[in-house]
């Protein structure tokens, strides 16, 4: 039974990592001049865009948290509009966190509001798939010990590693190198992506590695 | 021996202080270049001679002066743009003139950082490129001694008439036969030091008893300290400048005679960075203007180009020509050949000659292998052809073939010239290889003692054995002392650069070498008895390590990123950028930690919270094996798991989880009132909207906010007494800035004559004197007669706030948020983040050392030197009194880590009810952090002494690291003698 949600899990996550990957490819087909680094912005609104929808399907695809009673449909609604206001929230936060951090307060206010929306698309909107719109369960997610399935452990992982990605992203900021990478905010949104894509692919590994130990307590 | 953790961490300290500054002097040498002057009017060469029997060249003297008076006008922080670009069309119409269609040659001189004045005008009058201690010694400028132009000049009966800075009456004392210095210490002033100058200029251009003529114009310097390079003032000082240079230019044309014509030489010493400040070497700071006029010029013809770059050491070689005296025998520089190029081939070419001469026997002097350096095989070279080229000329050749030959010639002069002049300039930094050797052993081994010592210094009761009588008796130590002591005499008796080592007497030396052993001695019994312990089973290291908390892994992995980080130049100039990186993260580690203490623990059982909190600060601590403490710890966890959880109830609980958020705000506020560092310096920023002169009301008013803020926050722990003395005491601080002129009281609408406030500011001296006089008093008290610890906490808070109102007068008015902001942070720390969630001392050390980290920077300080407030150091001074300006200077540059500091004391004695070993903790704690960066810098600076931003980014950092070091030093003493007074009553 395990081993079998385990090999689910990868197989999601290594479809997470394709559609990354195909962000940054497929639109220098139909656009010219696309380039991750040379038209930035775009590419951060694409993979938002793309990660999110594929997330989104995802989870309606394979439920991974069956919710045990059927919802109404006004229920169902109220949820999704719950759902976009935790977003629309958690997009202000890292924006207001990363201004916190010293970026720029009024210039450059595109660049590091679209940034917030990539970090909160790798976060917090995986959090809301697996989720939905309950800060008690997100809060018991993330405290330690507190993942419930393997698929809130990886959710536990890829966030994790998405923001220690973006934290290390801003490292190389201050050098005087003078590399397109280095403008604000590339070298973060870069460090988020590869943080994430790395978490999707370490997080069925971890799990796999350290399947003995990870016993999941019922609520 | 039994010793406490803070008495071995001070004396740790000391012995570290000790082994910096050897280093220090080792790594700063005063440079030996050349025999000294006294001696080094040898022969002046005579032209090659002549190859083939028979014929001698008859010139062997030095060629006459080419000029027959001299002005140098010398404008200090003279930037390129001022001159050449579009400042210098619009307000320097004249010389504009004259630079684009008059009779002149025009070039952009660079300076080799530092671009400080003094090292600046020892480069112009010696040629050298003097070493980066020239820094250091610039505000008590001693008499210059090398071989220089003024020095050349008056030997040769030359009269030389001088007016400005000050620092030429120091340097060449005795040497103008008439002068009038000003002070260039008050910045505030912007007139009155050029109309010193110039008072004398109509009276002794009517004159015909002088020579030389140099005036040092400081008021545009001023101008660019307070206001910045775009500010209105820059204008009309340009306007005056250009009135003054026309003034000159009109009497000397008038006074010239058929015999020689006059020379006007109008420089720079520096420039300015966009800031307005120096001592850097952006493009800014090291491009200044340099035009020669005089009549004997070809007039310019054909369109203006772009000035040629020379270097700022090329105009002492220059000038020595042109006024027909030896060069010096330290100078690098070239000849500038237009200057002279009005003149025969065979004058040229002895000219260059010259200068080659001079350069290569420098180099002969300097380097043991000179004879394969390229420039001094191409100056031979040169000089044979020269040689070649003079036969013909005494066989009396066809002018034009000998003009042709001689333009080779000069050409591969002018080539050798620059070759020599280049490798000369790379060899000036000679460093003292030895002494660095020995200062760096001391810090490593101090560095290593105090990192094997942190388990048992972090233990419940700060003790430790110290092992003193073995290790000195051993066999081990006479031995290392025998072999050390023959090494020294080796390396001192084979030396032959000069080494200050060797040069201290033996006995030093001796002691210096048997300190090295004790310490080795030290460090291998401490090794051997880690040894020992660690044959018992290693289970404890593996549960300890597991139960890190966040907070600890992120001081751990932050000291050393940070210490990391230190080899990359651009991470040292933008090391602000680093301390607010990692405070950022520690707040949002600590808002995770409050969130987790308030909404999680209750719904854990208590035996689980233990093992999840069971917080070891260091790996030190996850190393200690023997376990006596791990059960008084985890007990104390215990119960602090249980405890805390109702400790903070209702609104305070609301308020505890904001207050990480409220302290990054106000860490981004404070990030935007000064920018600071390199790259983004020149953005906009609060403090300098807050300083511009239409800005004065909101500055006035953000001022007398903040002092009341400073009041409010710091009267709440105070005796009424010393409550009233604050306030008048901040009163006083308004005052002193209004008298001054930087504020305006809000009934004074005109803008009153500005005074130098002495009596305001001596006013509150006496205040901050008597606040910390009466903490003082309390601690004594409650030391001697033993009483209640609230005295002593009572009277460590009276010394703390003495040294804020100190911080507050010396703090230029728009840096007081910044104290405020720092007052704020640490009571809202201690109420709502450190007792709630019960740090531990090492932990608590640690953000009180990153806190101040940053706030030293949040202050406006970078790592390069133009940021160091040298006007804190003359507030309530006459004048320049060496020592109290030296103090409050350093005062007021780290207050930021030395207010940390001294609260870190405050608030570890109040905790000491809890953990009685708290202080001892602390100093330990602040003693390691301060010395781990210190000993890797050291490494890494000696390792990149050849980089080429040594002496803009790596040496000035090593000078902030060294004084930090001695600042800290004096603090853990402090801290020791708190922990003192504790121990014995107990
Ligand atoms: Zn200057
Ligand atoms: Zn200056």
């Amino acid at each position: 039974m395990k081993e079998a949600a385990i090999r689910r899990l990868l197989a999601a996550n290594l479809l997470c990592v394709l559609s990354v990957v195909l962000t940054a490819v497929v639109p220098a087909f139909f656009w010219d001049g696309f380039t991750v680094l040379g038209t930035h912005l775009t590419w951060l609104c694409i993979c938002s865009g793309c990660v999110s929808t594929f997330n989104i399907l995802l989870h309606l695809v394979l439920k991974p948290n069956l919710s045990p009673k059927r919802s109404s449909f006004a229920h169902k609604i109220s949820r999704f509009l719950k759902c976009c206001i935790y977003f629309f929230m958690s997009c202000i936060l890292f924006h207001a966190i990363i201004v916190l951090y010293g970026a720029p307060l009024i210039e450059s206010v595109t660049e590091t509001f679209l940034f917030a929306v990539l970090l909160s698309t790798f976060t917090t909107l995986q959090c809301l798939c697996m989720l939905g719109p309950n800060i008690q369960a997100w809060i018991r997610v993330f405290s330690k010990n507190g993942a419930m399935s393997i698929w809130e452990n990886s959710l536990q992982i890829t966030t994790m590693c998405t923001i220690f990605g973006a934290w290390f992203g801003a490292f190389p900021i201050p050098l005087d190198w003078d590399r397109p990478w280095q403008v604000w905010p590339v070298s973060c949104s870069l460090g988020a992506t590869f943080g994430y894509t790395a978490g999707l692919i370490i997080a069925p590994l971890w799990i796999h590695w350290n399947r003995k130990q990870l016993t999941y307590k019922s609520r | 021996m039994r010793l406490r953790s803070g008495v071995f961490a001070a004396s740790c300290l000391l012995v570290e202080a000790l082994g910096v500054a050897l280093f220090l002097r080792g790594f700063f040498p005063v440079a030996v270049r050349s025999l000294p002057r006294r001696e080094a009017r040898g022969d002046p060469p005579a032209e090659p001679a002549p190859p083939g029997p028979g014929m001698v060249s008859n010139w062997t003297k030095i060629p006459p002066p080419l000029f027959k008076k001299v002005v140098l006008v010398l404008i200090d922080a003279l930037r390129d743009d001022f001159v050449f670009g579009s400042k210098g069309k619009q307000f320097m119409p004249y010389t504009t003139q004259v630079v684009e269609k008059g009779t002149s040659y025009s070039f952009i001189a660079e300076a080799k950082p530092p671009t400080v004045t003094m090292p600046r005008i020892k480069a112009l009058m010696t040629g050298s490129i003097p070493g980066f201690i020239d820094v250091i010694v610039n505000l008590n400028s001693p008499a210059l001694l090398d071989d220089n132009l003024i020095w050349q000049a008056k030997t040769t009966g030359k009269r030389i008439i001088f007016y400005g800075d000050d620092t030429w009456v120091k340097l060449f004392p005795k040497h103008f036969v008439e002068h009038d210095g000003t002070t260039s210490f008050f910045v505030s002033d912007f007139t009155e030091v050029d109309d010193n100058v110039t008072r004398h200029l109509d009276r002794v251009l009517k004159r015909e008893d002088w020579d030389l003529l140099i005036l040092h114009y400081l008021g545009l310097d001023h101008i660019g300290h307070m206001t910045g390079p775009n500010s209105p003032l820059v204008g009309p000082k340009l306007r005056e400048m250009d009135n003054i240079l026309k003034k000159i230019h009109i009497s000397l044309l008038s006074k010239e005679e058929a015999s020689l014509p006059n020379l006007l030489v109008v420089c720079g010493d520096h420039g300015m960075s966009e800031t307005g400040s120096h001592g850097g070497s952006s493009e800014g700071e090291v491009h200044t203007p340099l035009l020669f006029i005089s009549s004997a010029f070809e007039k310019r013809s054909g369109p203006l180009t772009q000035p040629g770059l020379v270097q700022q050491t090329d105009l002492a070689s220059t000038l020595a020509v042109g006024l027909g005296l030896p060069i010096s025998r330290n100078s690098v520089g070239n000849l500038i050949l237009p200057v002279v190029g009005g003149k025969t081939m065979r004058e040229q070419l002895r000219f260059v000659h010259l200068n080659g001469f001079q350069l290569s026997r420098l180099l002969q002097e300097n380097t043991p292998a000179y004879e394969k350096d390229p420039g001094y095989e191409h100056f031979k070279i040169a000089e044979k052809s020269h040689g070649n080229w003079i036969k013909l000329y005494l066989e009396g050749n066809n002018s034009e073939i000998l003009l042709n030959l001689g333009k080779k010639v000069l050409k591969q002069y002018l080539e050798a010239l620059k070759t020599l002049s280049s490798s000369l300039s790379k060899q000036v930094a000679q460093y003292d290889m030895y002494s660095m050797m020995v200062g760096t052993v001391i810090i490593m081994e101090v560095l290593l003692l105090l990192l094997l010592s942190i388990p048992k210094a972090l233990s419940s009761r700060a003790e430790f054995e110290v092992p003193l009588s073995p290790p000195l008796f051993s066999l081990l130590f006479y031995l290392m002392c025998l072999m050390l002591c023959a090494v020294h005499v080796i390396v001192c008796t084979s030396a032959e650069s000069l080494c200050y080592f060797c040069s201290m007497s033996w006995l030093t030396a001796v002691g210096v070498m048997m300190l090295i052993s004790a310490l080795m001695c030290g460090i291998l019994s401490a090794i051997a008895k880690i040894f020992e312990n660690s044959r018992l089973p290693l289970k404890n290291l593996v549960v300890s390590s597991s139960s890190w908390s966040e907070i600890d892994v992120l001081i751990l992995a932050g000291t050393i990123g940070h210490v990391l980080s230190l080899g990359a130049s651009s991470f040292i100039e933008e090391e602000h950028q680093t301390w607010y990186f990692l405070i950022n993260t520690l707040c949002l580690v600590l808002c995770q930690e409050l969130c987790r203490n308030n909404f999680l623990l209750k719904e854990w059982e208590p035996h689980h919270s233990t093992t999840m909190k069971q917080n070891f600060d260091s790996v030190g601590e996850a190393s200690e094996c023997k376990n006596i403490d791990i059960p008084a710890a985890g007990n104390s966890k215990l119960s602090k798991a249980t405890s805390s959880a109702e400790f903070i109830k209702g609104s305070d609980k609301w308020i505890s989880l904001a207050s990480p958020w409220i302290i990054l705000i106000c860490c981004r506020l404070l990030r935007s009132l000064n920018q600071t560092g390199v790259q983004w310096a020149h953005r906009s920023d609060f403090g300098h909207w807050l300083t511009s002169s239409e800005h004065k009301s909101e500055l006035s008013f953000l001022a007398a906010v903040s002092l009341l803020m400073i009041l409010f926050l710091v009267q709440r722990r105070c005796s009424l007494v010393s409550k009233i003395a604050m306030a008048l005491g901040l009163l006083g601080v308004y005052s002193y800035r209004a008298a001054i002129g930087n504020v305006i009281f809000p009934w004074q609408h005109d803008s009153k004559d500005i005074s130098k406030g002495i009596t305001e500011a001596r006013f509150v001296y006496v205040f901050v004197l008597g606040i910390v006089f009466t903490g003082t008093k309390d601690l004594l008290k409650s030391q001697v007669i033993s009483a209640d610890s609230s005295v002593k906490s009572t009277g460590l808070w009276e010394v703390y706030s003495g040294l804020v109102l100190l911080a507050a007068l010396l703090f230029r008015p728009h840096n007081l948020p910044v104290l405020v902001f720092c007052l704020l942070i640490q009571t809202m720390m201690t109420k709502y983040i450190w007792r709630p969630l019960k740090c531990d001392a090492a932990q608590i050390t640690v953000m009180h050392y990153w806190f101040g980290q940053a706030f030293f920077y949040f202050q406006g300080n970078s790592n390069g030197i133009a940021t160091v407030d040298i006007s804190a150091g003359f507030v309530g001074l006459e004048s320049y009194v060496e020592i109290p300006a030296i103090f409050l200077t350093a005062f007021a540059t780290y207050t930021g880590p030395l207010l940390w500091a001294i609260h870190l004391l405050c608030y570890l004695s109040s905790e000491v009810n809890r953990n009685s070993a708290a202080v001892g903790h602390g100093c330990f704690c602040y003693a390691v952090l301060r010395s781990v960066p210190v000993a890797i810098y050291i490494v890494l600076v000696t390792g990149l002494r050849y980089h080429l931003f040594i002496w803009s980014v790596f040496s000035p950092k090593l000078l902030y690291e060294g004084v930090h070091v001695f600042i800290t030093a004096a603090v853990c003493l402090f801290f020791m003698a708190m922990d003192q007074k504790h121990s014995q009553k107990v």
